[in-house]
């Protein structure tokens, strides 16, 4: 009977403030593996989509950062749980959608949850090694403090569908920041799998948001958008880049430029991509008696 | 009002002590050379009279500059070992110790702001910001950037008016302590100190080229923000011009710091001390007339107690001294040009058209000079422009609250975020409203507070990057 049986097929949503909607737009475009053949139907987002998905990460900004870092740190080290859970799954759809063999998939999978696991450990150690006590000159007591930037736009990387997505939405929620993320654009379906990590994970809804669709169609929109805090590059086309940089300008956007070539995601990483969108906020008052 | 008790004899500073020569000139490869722009001359605000002609650059002299910059950062100064460039500003913050009274007078007398306050606060913060990155120079390794963090190259830094020697200092301190070399614009309307601190740099003996200053207006800083030889643009000033510089730079792969305008709040609850939180209301928007980006230009204040705090600010305000910039007792100074003073009579004239009440202060004013008297809009609403538009100058809009809750999000209603402050004798409130409270800077029960070691700068529109301490060391390395 196993012989007879059809598979049953998944459909690739949207992630967008927990849940998972089609595309406002009705559109969805093809997938294929690296060898042409079909892998399923991914949403294409539009506009509206995008500005759903900031609206979403919006709104769980003040919750999200307000949250203990130890409460983000047990989200973080939730989703490395049940991305282990899932770890076969992710293996085989990071096989097709990278066009690798699996046992190099597995290396990536493996890695990218270890990656949950070592920013999970940094959210109570971020203000720790960034913030300080400052000696100034006179009767205040003084201290800076790291606060996240806000919703940062990710481009994930084109390339790395998997270990590169999680290398840069990790670093950026760990510290309480909230995120809109669109997906690598022709190899998108393990981050909509990864999305139901997130959505099982505890991870409150609009945390992470993810976009499936054209990179070139969606990226200006997020980077012109007047309430993203800021953008990370890593994925965005060459040239697209300096435009995206022009519209983040109109509103003082933190840029996270991405070299020329996509980098090795493989590498441990450093603490760069949790400063690049964080703030630093100094409080003083007067001491005395 | 103003009893015989709040009569004054004149204490005015000499100008003598300023020094002030009839030219200066740009500051290239070590020395002062000629500019081959259009000289500009810097006026007196408080008498409209000039006080020097002084040399500006054309592109050509941007090349120059540039090119001195990169030789001295190719060959010397990016190599050079930290305990060395250490020396250097610890030498560079000594003159300006010795020399501060003359640059006190000096920048009193080309921007306008009090004596006591260049005096008191602008150079001594300046050699302080020397002094403090002077020591980092040779302990980077230990700021949290890695073993061995290397400097960006060569800086293009472009400052305003406003606090013109300090902001040179916030300036070049960091560039020079992380081992880059640089090109600095200082503000076209107030460019003489800048000058005398590349004399200090000469006495410092500091390299030929390390530091390399060029006066003169926007377009010599848009030239230099956008040159190919340029790896860092730091610029201070307006949003406007901040977000035209990064536009500017889009595509270009030049690291950019910015810190721009504000609007802040200063929030006053009920159980605040109201006498302290006066001084502190009057410090945060009247100190440097207003002048200043971290400005508490907008008073939040709880209802209960709005019209008692009203009653004492008026009268606080009512004492405030404006006039003769060099005079000691002057509280008050000018304003720093006519452009910015007509932007300020534009901004309060559309507060009148939008129905706040204005109160300004029955001080006399100079007859000569660009002055305005300081100035308190009450029953202002929060669309009004008043309570949106940076106006830079002594202006308070007084709005009100009635819950802690209102207050936060009154208080971040603004595309800005540099700084914000709260009076209030609960400890607890304080730590929750910072907590809230989208700004770089939280003053809480005090205001306008500035320290080399205590990092400054905006969220949001009012720019990105740190100044001081190990958070500030990031913009100038290679990180």
């Amino acid at each position: 009977m196993s012989d007879t049986r059809l598979a049953v097929a998944k459909t690739y949503k949207l992630f967008v403030g927990g849940a998972f909607p089609r595309s406002e737009s009705g559109r969805s475009y093809p997938v294929t593996d690296r060898k042409g053949r079909f892998l399923a139907n991914a949403a294409q987002a539009s506009r509206k989509d995008v500005r759903e998905a900031v609206a979403a990460a919006r709104k769980a900004f003040a919750p999200w950062s307000g949250a203990t870092a130890h409460n983000r740190g047990q989200v973080l080290y939730r989703v490395a749980e049940m991305l282990e859970a899932r770890r076969e799954e992710f293996v085989a759809e990071v096989t097709a959608a990278e066009g690798i063999p699996a046992k190099r998939a597995q290396v990536a999978v493996d890695a990218a949850i270890d990656r949950w696991v070592w920013y999970a450990g940094w959210t109570d150690k971020v203000a720790t090694v960034l913030g300080a006590a400052n000696p100034v000159s006179g009767p205040y007591f003084c201290f800076s403090v790291p606060e996240p930037t806000g919703v940062v736009g990710v481009l994930a990387p084109q390339s790395s569908a998997l270990l590169g997505l999680v290398s840069v939405v990790a670093p950026v929620i760990a510290t309480g920041n909230t995120c809109v993320v669109l997906a690598s654009e022709e190899r998108p379906l393990p981050a909509i799998t990864l999305a139901e990590v997130l959505a099982t994970s505890d991870v409150p809804g609009g945390v992470v948001n993810v976009l499936t669709g054209r990179t070139a169609e969606l990226a200006p929109w997020l980077a012109s958008h007047s309430d993203v805090n800021a953008l990370d590059l890593a994925g965005a086309p060459g040239e697209l880049r300096a435009d995206l940089e022009r519209s983040a300008a109109d509103t003082v956007k933190r840029v996270l430029r991405a070299p020329v070539t996509e980098p090795d995601w493989a590498r441990q990483p450093d603490i760069s991509r949790l400063r690049a969108f964080l703030e630093t906020k100094t409080v003083w008052h007067p001491t005395g008696i | 009002m103003t009893d015989n008790v709040w009569e004054y004899a004149p204490a005015p500073e000499s100008r003598e002590i300023a020094n002030l020569k009839p030219n200066y000139r740009m500051f290239v490869g070590g020395e002062f050379v000629d500019g081959t722009g259009e000289p500009l001359k810097s006026v007196n605000p408080a008498t409209e009279e000039v006080l020097a002609e002084v040399a500006t650059a054309a592109p050509s002299d941007v090349d120059r500059a540039v090119a001195a910059a990169r030789k001295a950062y190719d060959e010397l100064w990016g190599r050079m070992p930290g305990a060395e460039r250490a020396k250097y500003l610890f030498r560079i913050a000594r003159l300006i110790q010795e020399r501060s009274r003359e640059l006190a007078v000096l920048e009193s007398l080309d921007n306008g702001k009090p004596i006591k306050e260049s005096r008191d606060v602008d150079i001594p913060t300046a050699a302080a910001h020397f002094f403090h990155h002077a020591g980092w120079a040779d302990k980077l390794a230990y700021a949290g950037y890695g073993p061995e963090p290397r400097p960006v190259g060569v800086a293009g830094q472009v400052i305003p008016w406003n606090f013109p020697l300090l902001m040179a200092a916030w300036k070049i301190a960091p560039a020079l302590a992380c081992g880059n070399t640089l090109v600095l614009k200082p503000a076209e309307t107030t460019p003489l100190t800048a000058l005398v601190l590349a004399e200090i740099l000469q006495q410092a003996e500091l390299p030929p080229g390390v530091v390399n200053i060029l006066p003169g207006a926007g377009d010599v800083g848009a030239q230099l923000v956008q040159h190919s030889g340029i790896d860092k643009v730091a610029f201070t000033g307006s949003t406007e011009v901040g977000k035209e510089i990064q536009r500017s730079l889009a595509g270009t792969g030049k690291r950019l710091t910015l810190e721009l305008g504000g609007k802040a709040a200063n929030v006053v609850f009920d159980d605040a001390p109201l006498d302290q939180a006066v001084e502190g209301i009057v410090n945060g928007i009247f100190f440097n007339q207003g002048h200043v980006c971290c400005a508490g230009s907008r008073l939040l204040v709880q209802e209960s107690v709005a019209d008692e705090l009203l009653e004492k600010l008026r009268y606080r305000v009512s004492t405030l001294r404006l006039g003769d910039p060099l005079d000691k007792n002057t509280d008050v100074g000018a304003i720093n040009s006519k452009a910015q003073l007509e932007k300020i009579r534009e901004l309060t004239a559309s507060g009148d058209a939008e129905g706040a009440e204005r109160w300004t202060s029955p001080c006399p004013v100079p007859e000569k000079g660009f002055f305005f008297a300081p100035t308190v809009f009450s029953n202002v609403h929060q669309a009004m422009r008043i309570a949106r538009e940076e106006i830079f100058g002594p202006v308070l809009s007084v709005l009100t609250f009635r819950t802690p809750t209102e207050a936060v999000t009154k208080a971040n209603n603004t595309p800005y975020g540099l700084s914000a402050g709260v009076w209030t004798e609960k400890g607890s409130r304080i730590f929750w409203l910072a907590e809230r409270m989208r700004a770089g800077v939280v003053w809480a029960n005090t205001f306008n507070r500035f320290d080399p070691s205590a990092p400054f700068g905006g969220y949001q529109e009012s720019g990105f990057g740190r100044e001081g301490g190990r958070a500030g060391l990031e913009a100038y390395l290679d990180v």
